[in-house]
């Protein structure tokens, strides 16, 4: 078995005041060694959940409905918790969306990673700082010394998030997730921070799984894109093929939506807003707002199927088009 | 869930029934106590809970529930006027202050830092004592006490208010200063005026019963809650629980559904404070 | 702006403050009803004699030397003469600040000791019936007036069960006590090894603790439960979580303490709750206290004693909420280092 990571039929719901929210719904991927895989989609389509269920940081209201996550030989949902601990940062670890809230307002940063070393690596204080002021300058960071006895507030956001990925890094990861690691940074300092993780990725051979709705980001630093919409995974393929040959109705939204200087056609808004996931219909949650919806898609989910090499579409219209619908 | 919002609410009515059963016991304590509140009998002195006398009667044979209904009558009375005063005097200086700037602000301000440098307890029985032990001036105390609470709302809200666009646009159309305060920067201030005015409502029935409790504010015969409760603390150490239990239960009730109401129309009224319950 | 000038403007702020505490302190007893000579000279005193204890007292001079007096007086530590017990006031306030002072450690070590867990289980435990439990101590906490709380407790635990003493002071009236040191029974008991002293002494503390405690404690377990679960929330809290931390670890490690630095802000509110709960308490538990006497004197028309008790507690509640301000400063690195 050649993959670092397999998901299948991941679901998660979110138990409101207003009832229960279908916040990702049977979504199955997987994650090759030392690729980066993009997941896209708009605010909402379940991205950041999915991140944080792939370590079981879901908390109620919040619950893992159903699915399998394995990795590394194991299923992660079926790990007593204690063992848990021993996954989380130390072979998979996370990149939050806000480095600056993500940091402990009154803990040095420093101390914030020394103590990762202490946890994972076992090792005395002193040694877990040496390695501390080492691992900030490979991300980085100039006078590791001096920024290490900072705290959060009094470093600028890209240094917050080098020492976020710094952290993330501490313990040699294989997989690094990144939720929309340069929202809200300068695009100087977004290229920078994106640079950086292909190369630490390139460097210690860990895959990463890149959050983000940027396609842009995508195309620059991906391998494999997955698209997410309203809790769904709708497509997947590498980067190239996603691109050129978009099969989803709204992967194709999303692409034409991209701005580009080379093209004179104005980017197009994808029509109707993100469904509402409190109790959805069945089916695909994308037909209200899809040009080519058949009766089907309001009835049945569709199931993800391979369209080629290394591509994979869930969408009755596609299905029906090419002629491999069974029904 | 939608159960668990029906069962807040379903809280808050029952708070504002309290409410409500409190005010009419008040209003129609003459016809509604089944006995003259001030009227002795011997007979039945320090009689426990019974039939005929459900909340039990004190040392001279007075009915207790006759009298707790009376009591109450001086506990709303005293906290709906003190918070009428506070509001009034409060929101005044706090829109003065906040509107006019300058020096009346300053002067406001540093008022309201002298008042604020007591706690309002332990300066409602001062001014008390000053003013010597009646009714208007337990009024007065808490009423003085708790003007902080609204000259820093108001204030607060019309520094913001100010300098919006509809102030602006009352201003090009000619409106004079007091207008525009009235008419169209106050009815913004009027939700969190209510929801501070509530739960105050609370603050003020505790600060009349405890000081009353120690002998400072409502004087025999008038009863009150708190001096109902203190004629009975003597008896707590001989078993004749009746005399303490039923105007502290009282006294609890009534704050704990201004409380509630309070709380509740802050969510209703203050979006931004709701989901920290 | 530094630390350094914060802390210095902040402690030039109380200079004004503490003006404006003695002046209102002065103006209560200005306007306070009654002839402090009237009651100084007796009721037997002729008129002779009360004008010539008004000229001995200064009380026939103009307001303001009246006040400059009393301002010079209170520099020199002179809070002035109780009419009642006939001692100058100091003396009194010696002698009772160590029984309020040893009630209010008491029940801010009880609100503590029970409030703070309380709000963190709460609030890590949502929704469940512990959940409810507390946030029904918090809101009927509030209501509950102290002197009911005290007097229920009284019924229950010395009427019915027997096991708390009657509420008449300290200390029990065969018990000698402690000898003085720090003037708290419990700690003098202690330190002196005086085991009796020290047992009669946490006997008769357990009720008006307990009664104080508890209204100081619905706040702190209020602000508490929503401080946690904003923090537990929080993108620094799921970070730690996602990094390995055990969970534990990260809720009483990294979230506790971040929740207790909003609750330093709380300490000058509980103050003013402590200094209200004293009076009433210590009168339903003959608690010889401050409080306790504040309200003999309030009865007698003693206006010495009221004078400095207001101020006392004034000029203590300016300080403890300097101290607050400080401590937040202290506590939290995002305003230390600004």
């Amino acid at each position: 078995m050649s993959e670092l990571l397999e998901v299948h039929d991941l679901t998660v719901h979110f138990a409101t005041e207003d009832g229960l929210v279908e916040a990702v719904d049977n979504v199955s991927f997987s994650v090759r060694p030392g690729e980066i895989l993009g997941v896209v989609g708009e605010s909402g389509s379940g991205k950041s959940v999915t991140a944080h269920a792939l370590l079981r940081l879901i908390r109620p209201p919040g619950r893992i409905v159903r699915g399998e996550i394995r990795f590394e030989g194991a299923d992660l949902l079926a790990l007593p918790e204690a063992r848990m601990g021993a996954v989380r940062g130390a072979r998979i670890a996370l990149v939050f969306q806000s480095p600056r809230t993500a940091l402990n307002p009154v803990l040095t940063v420093g101390r914030q990673i020394a103590r990762l070393y202490e946890l994972h690596q076992h090792v005395a204080p002193a040694e877990a700082w040496r390695r501390t002021i080492e691992m900030l300058t490979l991300v980085g960071i100039a006078e590791p010394e001096r920024r290490a006895r900072q705290y959060a507030h009094q470093l600028s956001g890209g240094m917050c998030q080098r020492v976020m990925i710094a952290m993330a890094i501490a313990s040699s990861p294989r997989l690094l997730i990144a939720d929309e690691p340069t929202t809200g940074l300068d695009v100087s300092i977004a290229a920078q921070i994106l640079d950086l993780l292909r190369a630490l990725g390139r460097r210690t051979g860990a895959s990463i799984v890149l959050i983000t709705h940027d396609l842009g980001v995508v195309a620059e630093a991906c391998d494999r894109v997955a698209v997410m919409h309203a809790g769904q995974l709708v497509e997947i393929a590498d980067v190239h093929t996603l691109f050129k040959r978009p099969l989803h109705p709204y992967t194709q939204a999303l692409v034409r939506s991209i701005p580009r200087i080379d093209r004179e056609v104005a980017m197009e808004p994808i029509p109707g807003a993100v469904p509402s996931l409190l109790a959805p219909a069945p089916g695909c949650r994308y037909a209200d707002r899809c040009a080519r919806v058949l009766e089907v898609c309001r009835r049945e989910r569709p199931v993800l199927r391979a369209a080629g090499a290394s591509h994979e579409v869930a969408c009755h219209a596609v299905e029906v088009e090419s002629g491999t619908a069974v029904r | 869930m939608p159960w668990r919002r029906l069962a807040r609410n379903r809280l808050s009515f029952a708070a504002l029934g309290a409410i409500l059963v409190v005010t009419v016991a008040a209003l129609l304590a003459p016809w509604l106590a089944p006995y003259d509140p001030d009227e002795p009998d011997a007979a039945v002195a320090l009689a426990s809970v019974s039939v005929r006398h459900p909340l039990g009667t004190d040392l001279y044979g007075r009915d207790q529930l006759s009298r707790l209904i009376h009591a109450g009558r001086v506990d709303l009375l005293v906290a709906l006027s003190a918070t009428a005063i506070a509001l009034t005097l409060g929101a005044t200086l706090g829109a003065a202050a906040g509107y006019r700037g300058g020096w009346v602000d300053h002067l406001v301000m540093r008022g309201v830092d002298a008042v604020m440098a007591f706690p309002a307890f332990i300066l409602a029985l001062a001014i008390t004592a000053a003013l010597g032990n009646s009714t208007a001036n337990v009024v007065a105390a808490i009423a003085l006490t708790h003007v902080p609470i609204y000259t820093r709302l108001i204030r607060g809200e019309m520094l913001k208010a100010r300098e919006t666009e509809y102030a602006e646009a009352a201003r090009t159309v000619g409106n004079r200063p007091h207008q525009i305060v009235l008419y169209h920067l106050f009815p913004n201030c009027v939700p969190p005026l209510i929801v501070q005015a509530t739960l105050a409502m609370g603050f003020a029935i505790l600060t009349v019963a405890a000081l009353s409790f120690i002998g400072l504010g409502i004087q025999p015969p008038q009863s009150e809650w708190g001096q109902m409760t203190a004629e009975g603390a003597g008896y707590v150490v001989s078993g004749e629980w009746w005399l303490v239990l039923f105007p502290g239960f009282a006294i609890m009730l009534t704050v704990l559904a201004f409380n509630l109401v309070g709380d509740t129309l802050r969510d209703l009224l203050d979006p931004r404070m709701r989901g920290v319950r | 702006m530094g630390f350094g000038r914060y802390v210095l403007h902040r402690l030039l702020l109380v200079v004004p403050t503490l003006f404006g505490v003695t002046l209102i302190s002065f103006t209560l007893v200005y306007v306070l009803p009654g002839n402090p000579a009237l009651v100084k000279a007796g009721s037997l005193a002729t008129p002779e004699h009360v004008a010539a204890i008004e000229r001995q007292m200064g009380l026939d001079r103009p307001v303001h030397v009246q006040y400059w007096r009393y301002l010079t007086g209170l520099l020199r530590a002179d809070l002035g003469e109780s009419s009642s017990t006939g001692r100058p006031v100091l003396e009194d306030f010696r002698q009772r600040v160590p029984a309020t002072l040893e009630l209010t450690l008491a029940s801010l070590l009880v609100a503590a000791a029970i409030g703070i867990p309380l709000g963190v289980l709460s609030a890590v435990h949502r929704d469940t019936a512990l959940d409810h439990a507390s946030r029904l101590v918090g809101v009927g906490g509030v209501a509950m007036p102290s002197f009911w709380t005290g007097l229920l407790l009284l019924y229950v635990f010395f009427y019915l069960l027997g096991v708390a003493p009657p509420p008449l002071g300290r200390i029990a009236a065969d018990v000698v006590p402690p000898t003085r040191l720090t003037g708290l029974y419990v700690i003098d008991g202690a330190l002196t090894g005086h085991g009796t002293a020290l047992l009669s002494a946490l006997h008769h503390l357990m009720l008006p603790a307990l009664t104080l405690g508890f209204a100081v404690m619905a706040p702190l377990t209020r602000m508490v439960r929503a401080t946690m679960l904003e923090i537990l929330e929080s993108d620094y809290v799921k970070a730690a979580w996602a990094a390995g931390l055990p969970r534990r670890r990260v809720i009483y490690g990294d979230a506790l303490r971040n929740a207790l630095i909003p609750v330093i802000t709380l300490l000058g509110v509980i103050f003013g709750f402590l200094m209200a709960g004293n009076v009433v308490v210590e009168m339903v538990f003959a608690w010889p206290g401050l409080g306790h006497y504040a309200v003999t004197s309030l009865v007698t028309k003693d206006a010495g004693p009221i004078q400095s008790f207001v101020l006392f507690v004034a000029v203590m509640y300016v300080l403890v909420n300097l101290s607050v301000d400080l401590l937040y400063g202290l506590a939290d690195p995002r305003i230390r280092l600004r």
